[in-house]
């Protein structure tokens, strides 16, 4: 009977060990050494991507060109694979050379946990001048401290507006201010004989298509990390201005109204968009969106026209929320050399730069390419290529907890919107405190 | 004859010894049948599970080896603000879609058996949705339910009914998930069809013979005739719904106008409100999206534990229903 109990701390000691041991990870191996300068890159790199159809194509043509300048390179391609993915198959120890992944919240994980190699030993011995690329994206790419990512293309956030409907209502222009906003949103809203709504001016809830507080951020110039990394969204005051600017908004139309319209609509992605199909009259939308994929292909007789979002103060006018694809060099890498040769030509050569652009139709992230003469740029793309370069342009920054931070945010803000909680400092106080407490937990 | 001279005390360990011999044997025999089937328990059930164990102890991202953190996932499990949340909705699911999948099973099984004529095709029609899968039969059933531009509001507009928003409430959003699982019903419905034909007839008829009525025919011959059935049924039933996933991820999706997002579907997760948050998309999200493992495994643990506990409760509750080894 005895037996037992003494044997159990020996069996649970050697369980844990064994564990450890075959934890479903392999340690980090030591960082390759850099080569000299000038040394040709060759031999063969995997490259991980998540495009898929027309934009996988566009990736291969870009390949192609770099296998061209590079001849002693073969570039493998696998598209359509998720972050999921990568990072498991890094876990396992046989992730790609080079992954490209589709959101800036994967940042702060692969640079915290080496799953992404740091690139500036890189950086330094080959002088890539970084100043290239405006400040908002340079910051999204990092995490403290390392660089383990560059951008691969950028998304800029912006207004879309329906002229018809606007002039309709007597507007020859879009609102550049909140105020200007709201006013604007009342006059354009159409409201069945039973007080239902018809049409939206501008549907303010969260959660509805892009309506999120990271894209809406910039309107007020709002931040959302502290230098340390815990959370600032309870201690800067600029939320509370978007906050309760959007509440009155809400308030206006009726939440219950609001929520009511909100479920009659169709899906963003699909030719039933609200904004498409003119029951919304004003969106805060993506560059992505004025696609043939999307709005230009499903609505093509639709007459809109994009700004920078309205703002707080007049003076921040131009400004938009800016995010994009990242790509990394994996620490699994098998030829670190070359899969940072094709980083480089992908982030930093100007034509690599416009030709993705001109196919996938995002954001080039290199200023020489914003500026170059072979960028296809009509006025409406031109309008969020502004955006892309103001100053004044925020964006998300990484973090180890991934999207935790904007998510907690958006769950406070979800039940601020309809009216469940009502005390908006306390509110925000409480969000910081579970992310931090999130941050810490992550390390 | 030696042997015949040899003492009780004597001739006993030799015997044993034989019998011992005859026992490892035959042990051996047993195991080495039964290898296959404990080699796979150990690597795929009893291997993970220590390691979930362990890794609820370490901060571990899939990336680097977990680091030892002590107690600090468990004791983040009493301030995550959403657990709770996931737990009520899993709970409430659990609650109510297992016993009315069982209820809508056994009822139509019994209307189908009932039948004298297309006993066949009715039996096939009722099946039919539980053939499709879950992501489609989810995304057709919310647009079904869809407020305005749906059929089923414009039928009840029909009648003067202004309907709920569903999916869009977080009122009906979970009653929404139970109908969608009722109109599934049919892989478990087939099961109580079969098990109902095997109900002995001569015991009906003697007991209608007795004077039994239906009722009492069904609660003292049918009843205690598909027992394990019905224990079967609330089993799977409940360890099911205790990991119900897919289904509330998608009506999310779809509710929130954003079915093909390419953020993934895991932005959604919830809508509306958190209603539709079960406790395993909060695990994945914690793990997945905010690269929390340690903690994702904490939850894994306290999910296992109740799972197994609710089993064995069902097991232990119902073995005393059926009275004895059914």
């Amino acid at each position: 009977m005895l037996r037992t109990p003494r044997r159990l701390p020996v069996v649970l000691t050697g369980l844990a060990v064994a564990l450890s041991v075959t934890a479903a990870c392999t340690p980090a191996p030591a960082p390759a050494p850099v080569a000299s300068p000038g040394v040709e890159p060759s031999g063969d790199v995997e490259l991980w991507h998540f495009f898929t159809e027309n934009e996988a194509k566009t990736v291969d043509a870009i390949i192609a060109d770099f296998e061209a300048k590079y001849p002693k390179v073969h570039v493998k391609i696998k598209g359509g694979e998720d972050d999921t993915k990568v990072v498991q198959a890094i876990g396992a120890g046989t992730g790609p050379d080079v992954a490209i992944s589709y959101s800036t919240d994967i940042v702060g994980k692969f640079c915290a946990t080496g799953g992404w190699i740091d690139l500036t030993p890189y950086i330094e011995r080959d002088k890539v001048n970084l100043d290239a690329m405006p400040p908002v994206v340079r910051s999204y790419t990092e995490f403290r401290g390392k660089r383990c990512a560059m951008p691969f293309l950028a998304d800029a956030y912006g207004f879309y507006y329906n002229k018809k409907l606007l002039s309709d209502a007597g507007f020859t222009a879009p609102p550049k201010t909140l105020d200007e906003l709201t006013d604007m949103a009342k006059k354009l809203t159409v409201r069945k004989p039973d007080g239902t709504i018809q049409r939206a001016g501008f549907l303010p809830l969260w959660g509805f298509y892009e309506n999120s507080p990271a894209h809406f951020g910039p309107m007020v110039g709002a931040k959302w990390l502290n230098g340390d990394g815990t959370s600032a969204v309870g201690s800067d005051p600029a939320w509370q201005t978007l906050l309760k600017w959007q509440k009155d908004l809400v308030d206006w139309y009726g939440y219950a109204q609001l929520d009511k319209f909100r479920a009659t609509l169709g899906d963003e992605w699909s030719a039933d968009n609200a904004f498409q199909k003119g029951q919304v009259a004003m969106a805060v939308d993506g560059e992505w969106r004025m696609s043939q994929a999307f709005l230009r292909g499903q609505a093509p007789t639709l007459d809109f026209g994009v700004a920078p979002l309205p703002v707080s103060d007049a003076s921040r006018y131009g400004a938009g929320y800016i995010t994009g694809n990242v790509i990394g060099v994996s620490r699994t890498a098998k030829n670190p050399e070359a899969a940072w040769a094709l980083v480089k030509y992908l982030t930093m050569d100007t034509q690599a730069q416009v030709k993705l652009s001109n196919g996938i139709r995002n954001v080039p992230t290199v200023t020489s390419a914003l500026t170059s003469p072979d960028l296809t740029a009509d006025p409406e793309f031109k309008t969020f290529l502004d955006i892309f370069a103001n100053p004044q342009s925020g964006t998300t920054p990484p973090s180890a907890v991934g999207p935790a931070y904007q998510e907690t945010f958006q769950t406070f803000l979800d039940s601020y919107q309809s009216g469940k909680k009502t005390d908006l400092a306390a509110g925000l106080s409480d969000v910081d405190k579970q992310v931090n407490q999130l941050i810490k937990l992550a390390g | 004859m030696s042997s015949i001279t040899l003492t009780g005390d004597r001739v006993r360990p030799v015997l044993r010894r034989g019998s011992r011999h005859r026992s490892w044997r035959s042990r051996l025999v047993v195991l080495s049948f039964m290898a296959p089937a404990l080699i796979g328990l150990a690597v795929f059930l009893g291997y993970p599970l220590a390691a979930a164990v362990y890794f609820s102890f370490t901060r571990f991202s899939l990336l680097n080896p977990p680091e030892f953190v002590g107690l600090d996932n468990w004791k983040y499990l009493f301030s995550d603000p959403l657990v709770g949340q996931a737990a009520y909705n899993t709970l409430w699911l659990t609650v109510v879609m297992v016993p009315a999948r069982m209820l809508a099973a056994l009822l139509t099984a019994m209307l189908l058996n009932a039948m004298k004529r297309a006993r066949g095709l009715y039996r096939v029609l009722f099946y039919l949705p539980a053939l499709a899968p879950p992501v489609t039969s989810t995304i057709a059933f919310v647009l079904l339910l869809k407020p305005q531009t749906g059929p089923v509001d414009a039928f009840l507009r029909t009648l003067g009914i202004d309907g709920p928003r569903w999916f869009n409430d977080p009122a009906w959003a979970k009653p929404a998930l139970v109908l969608l699982a009722l109109w599934g019903v049919g892989d478990l419905m087939i099961i109580f069809v079969a098990a109902l034909l095997d109900v002995p007839v001569e015991q009906h008829e003697a007991a209608a013979l007795d004077g039994a009525n239906a009722f009492q025919r069904f609660r003292y011959v049918t009843l205690p005739a598909i027992n394990p059935v019905i224990v079967f049924a609330a089993i799977t039933g409940v360890i099911g719904t205790l990991q119900y996933f897919t289904q509330a991820a998608v009506a999310a999706s779809v509710a929130s106008n954003q079915v093909t997002g390419g953020g993934g579907v895991s932005g959604t997760f919830g809508y509306p409100e958190n209603s539709m948050l079960t406790y395993p998309m909060w695990l994945y999200t914690e793990g997945f999206r905010y690269n929390l493992f340690g903690y994702a495994n904490v939850m894994a643990v306290v999910l296992f534990v109740v799972s197994m506990t609710v089993t064995v409760v069902l097991l232990k509750r119902f073995r005393t229903f059926i009275g004895g080894d059914r």
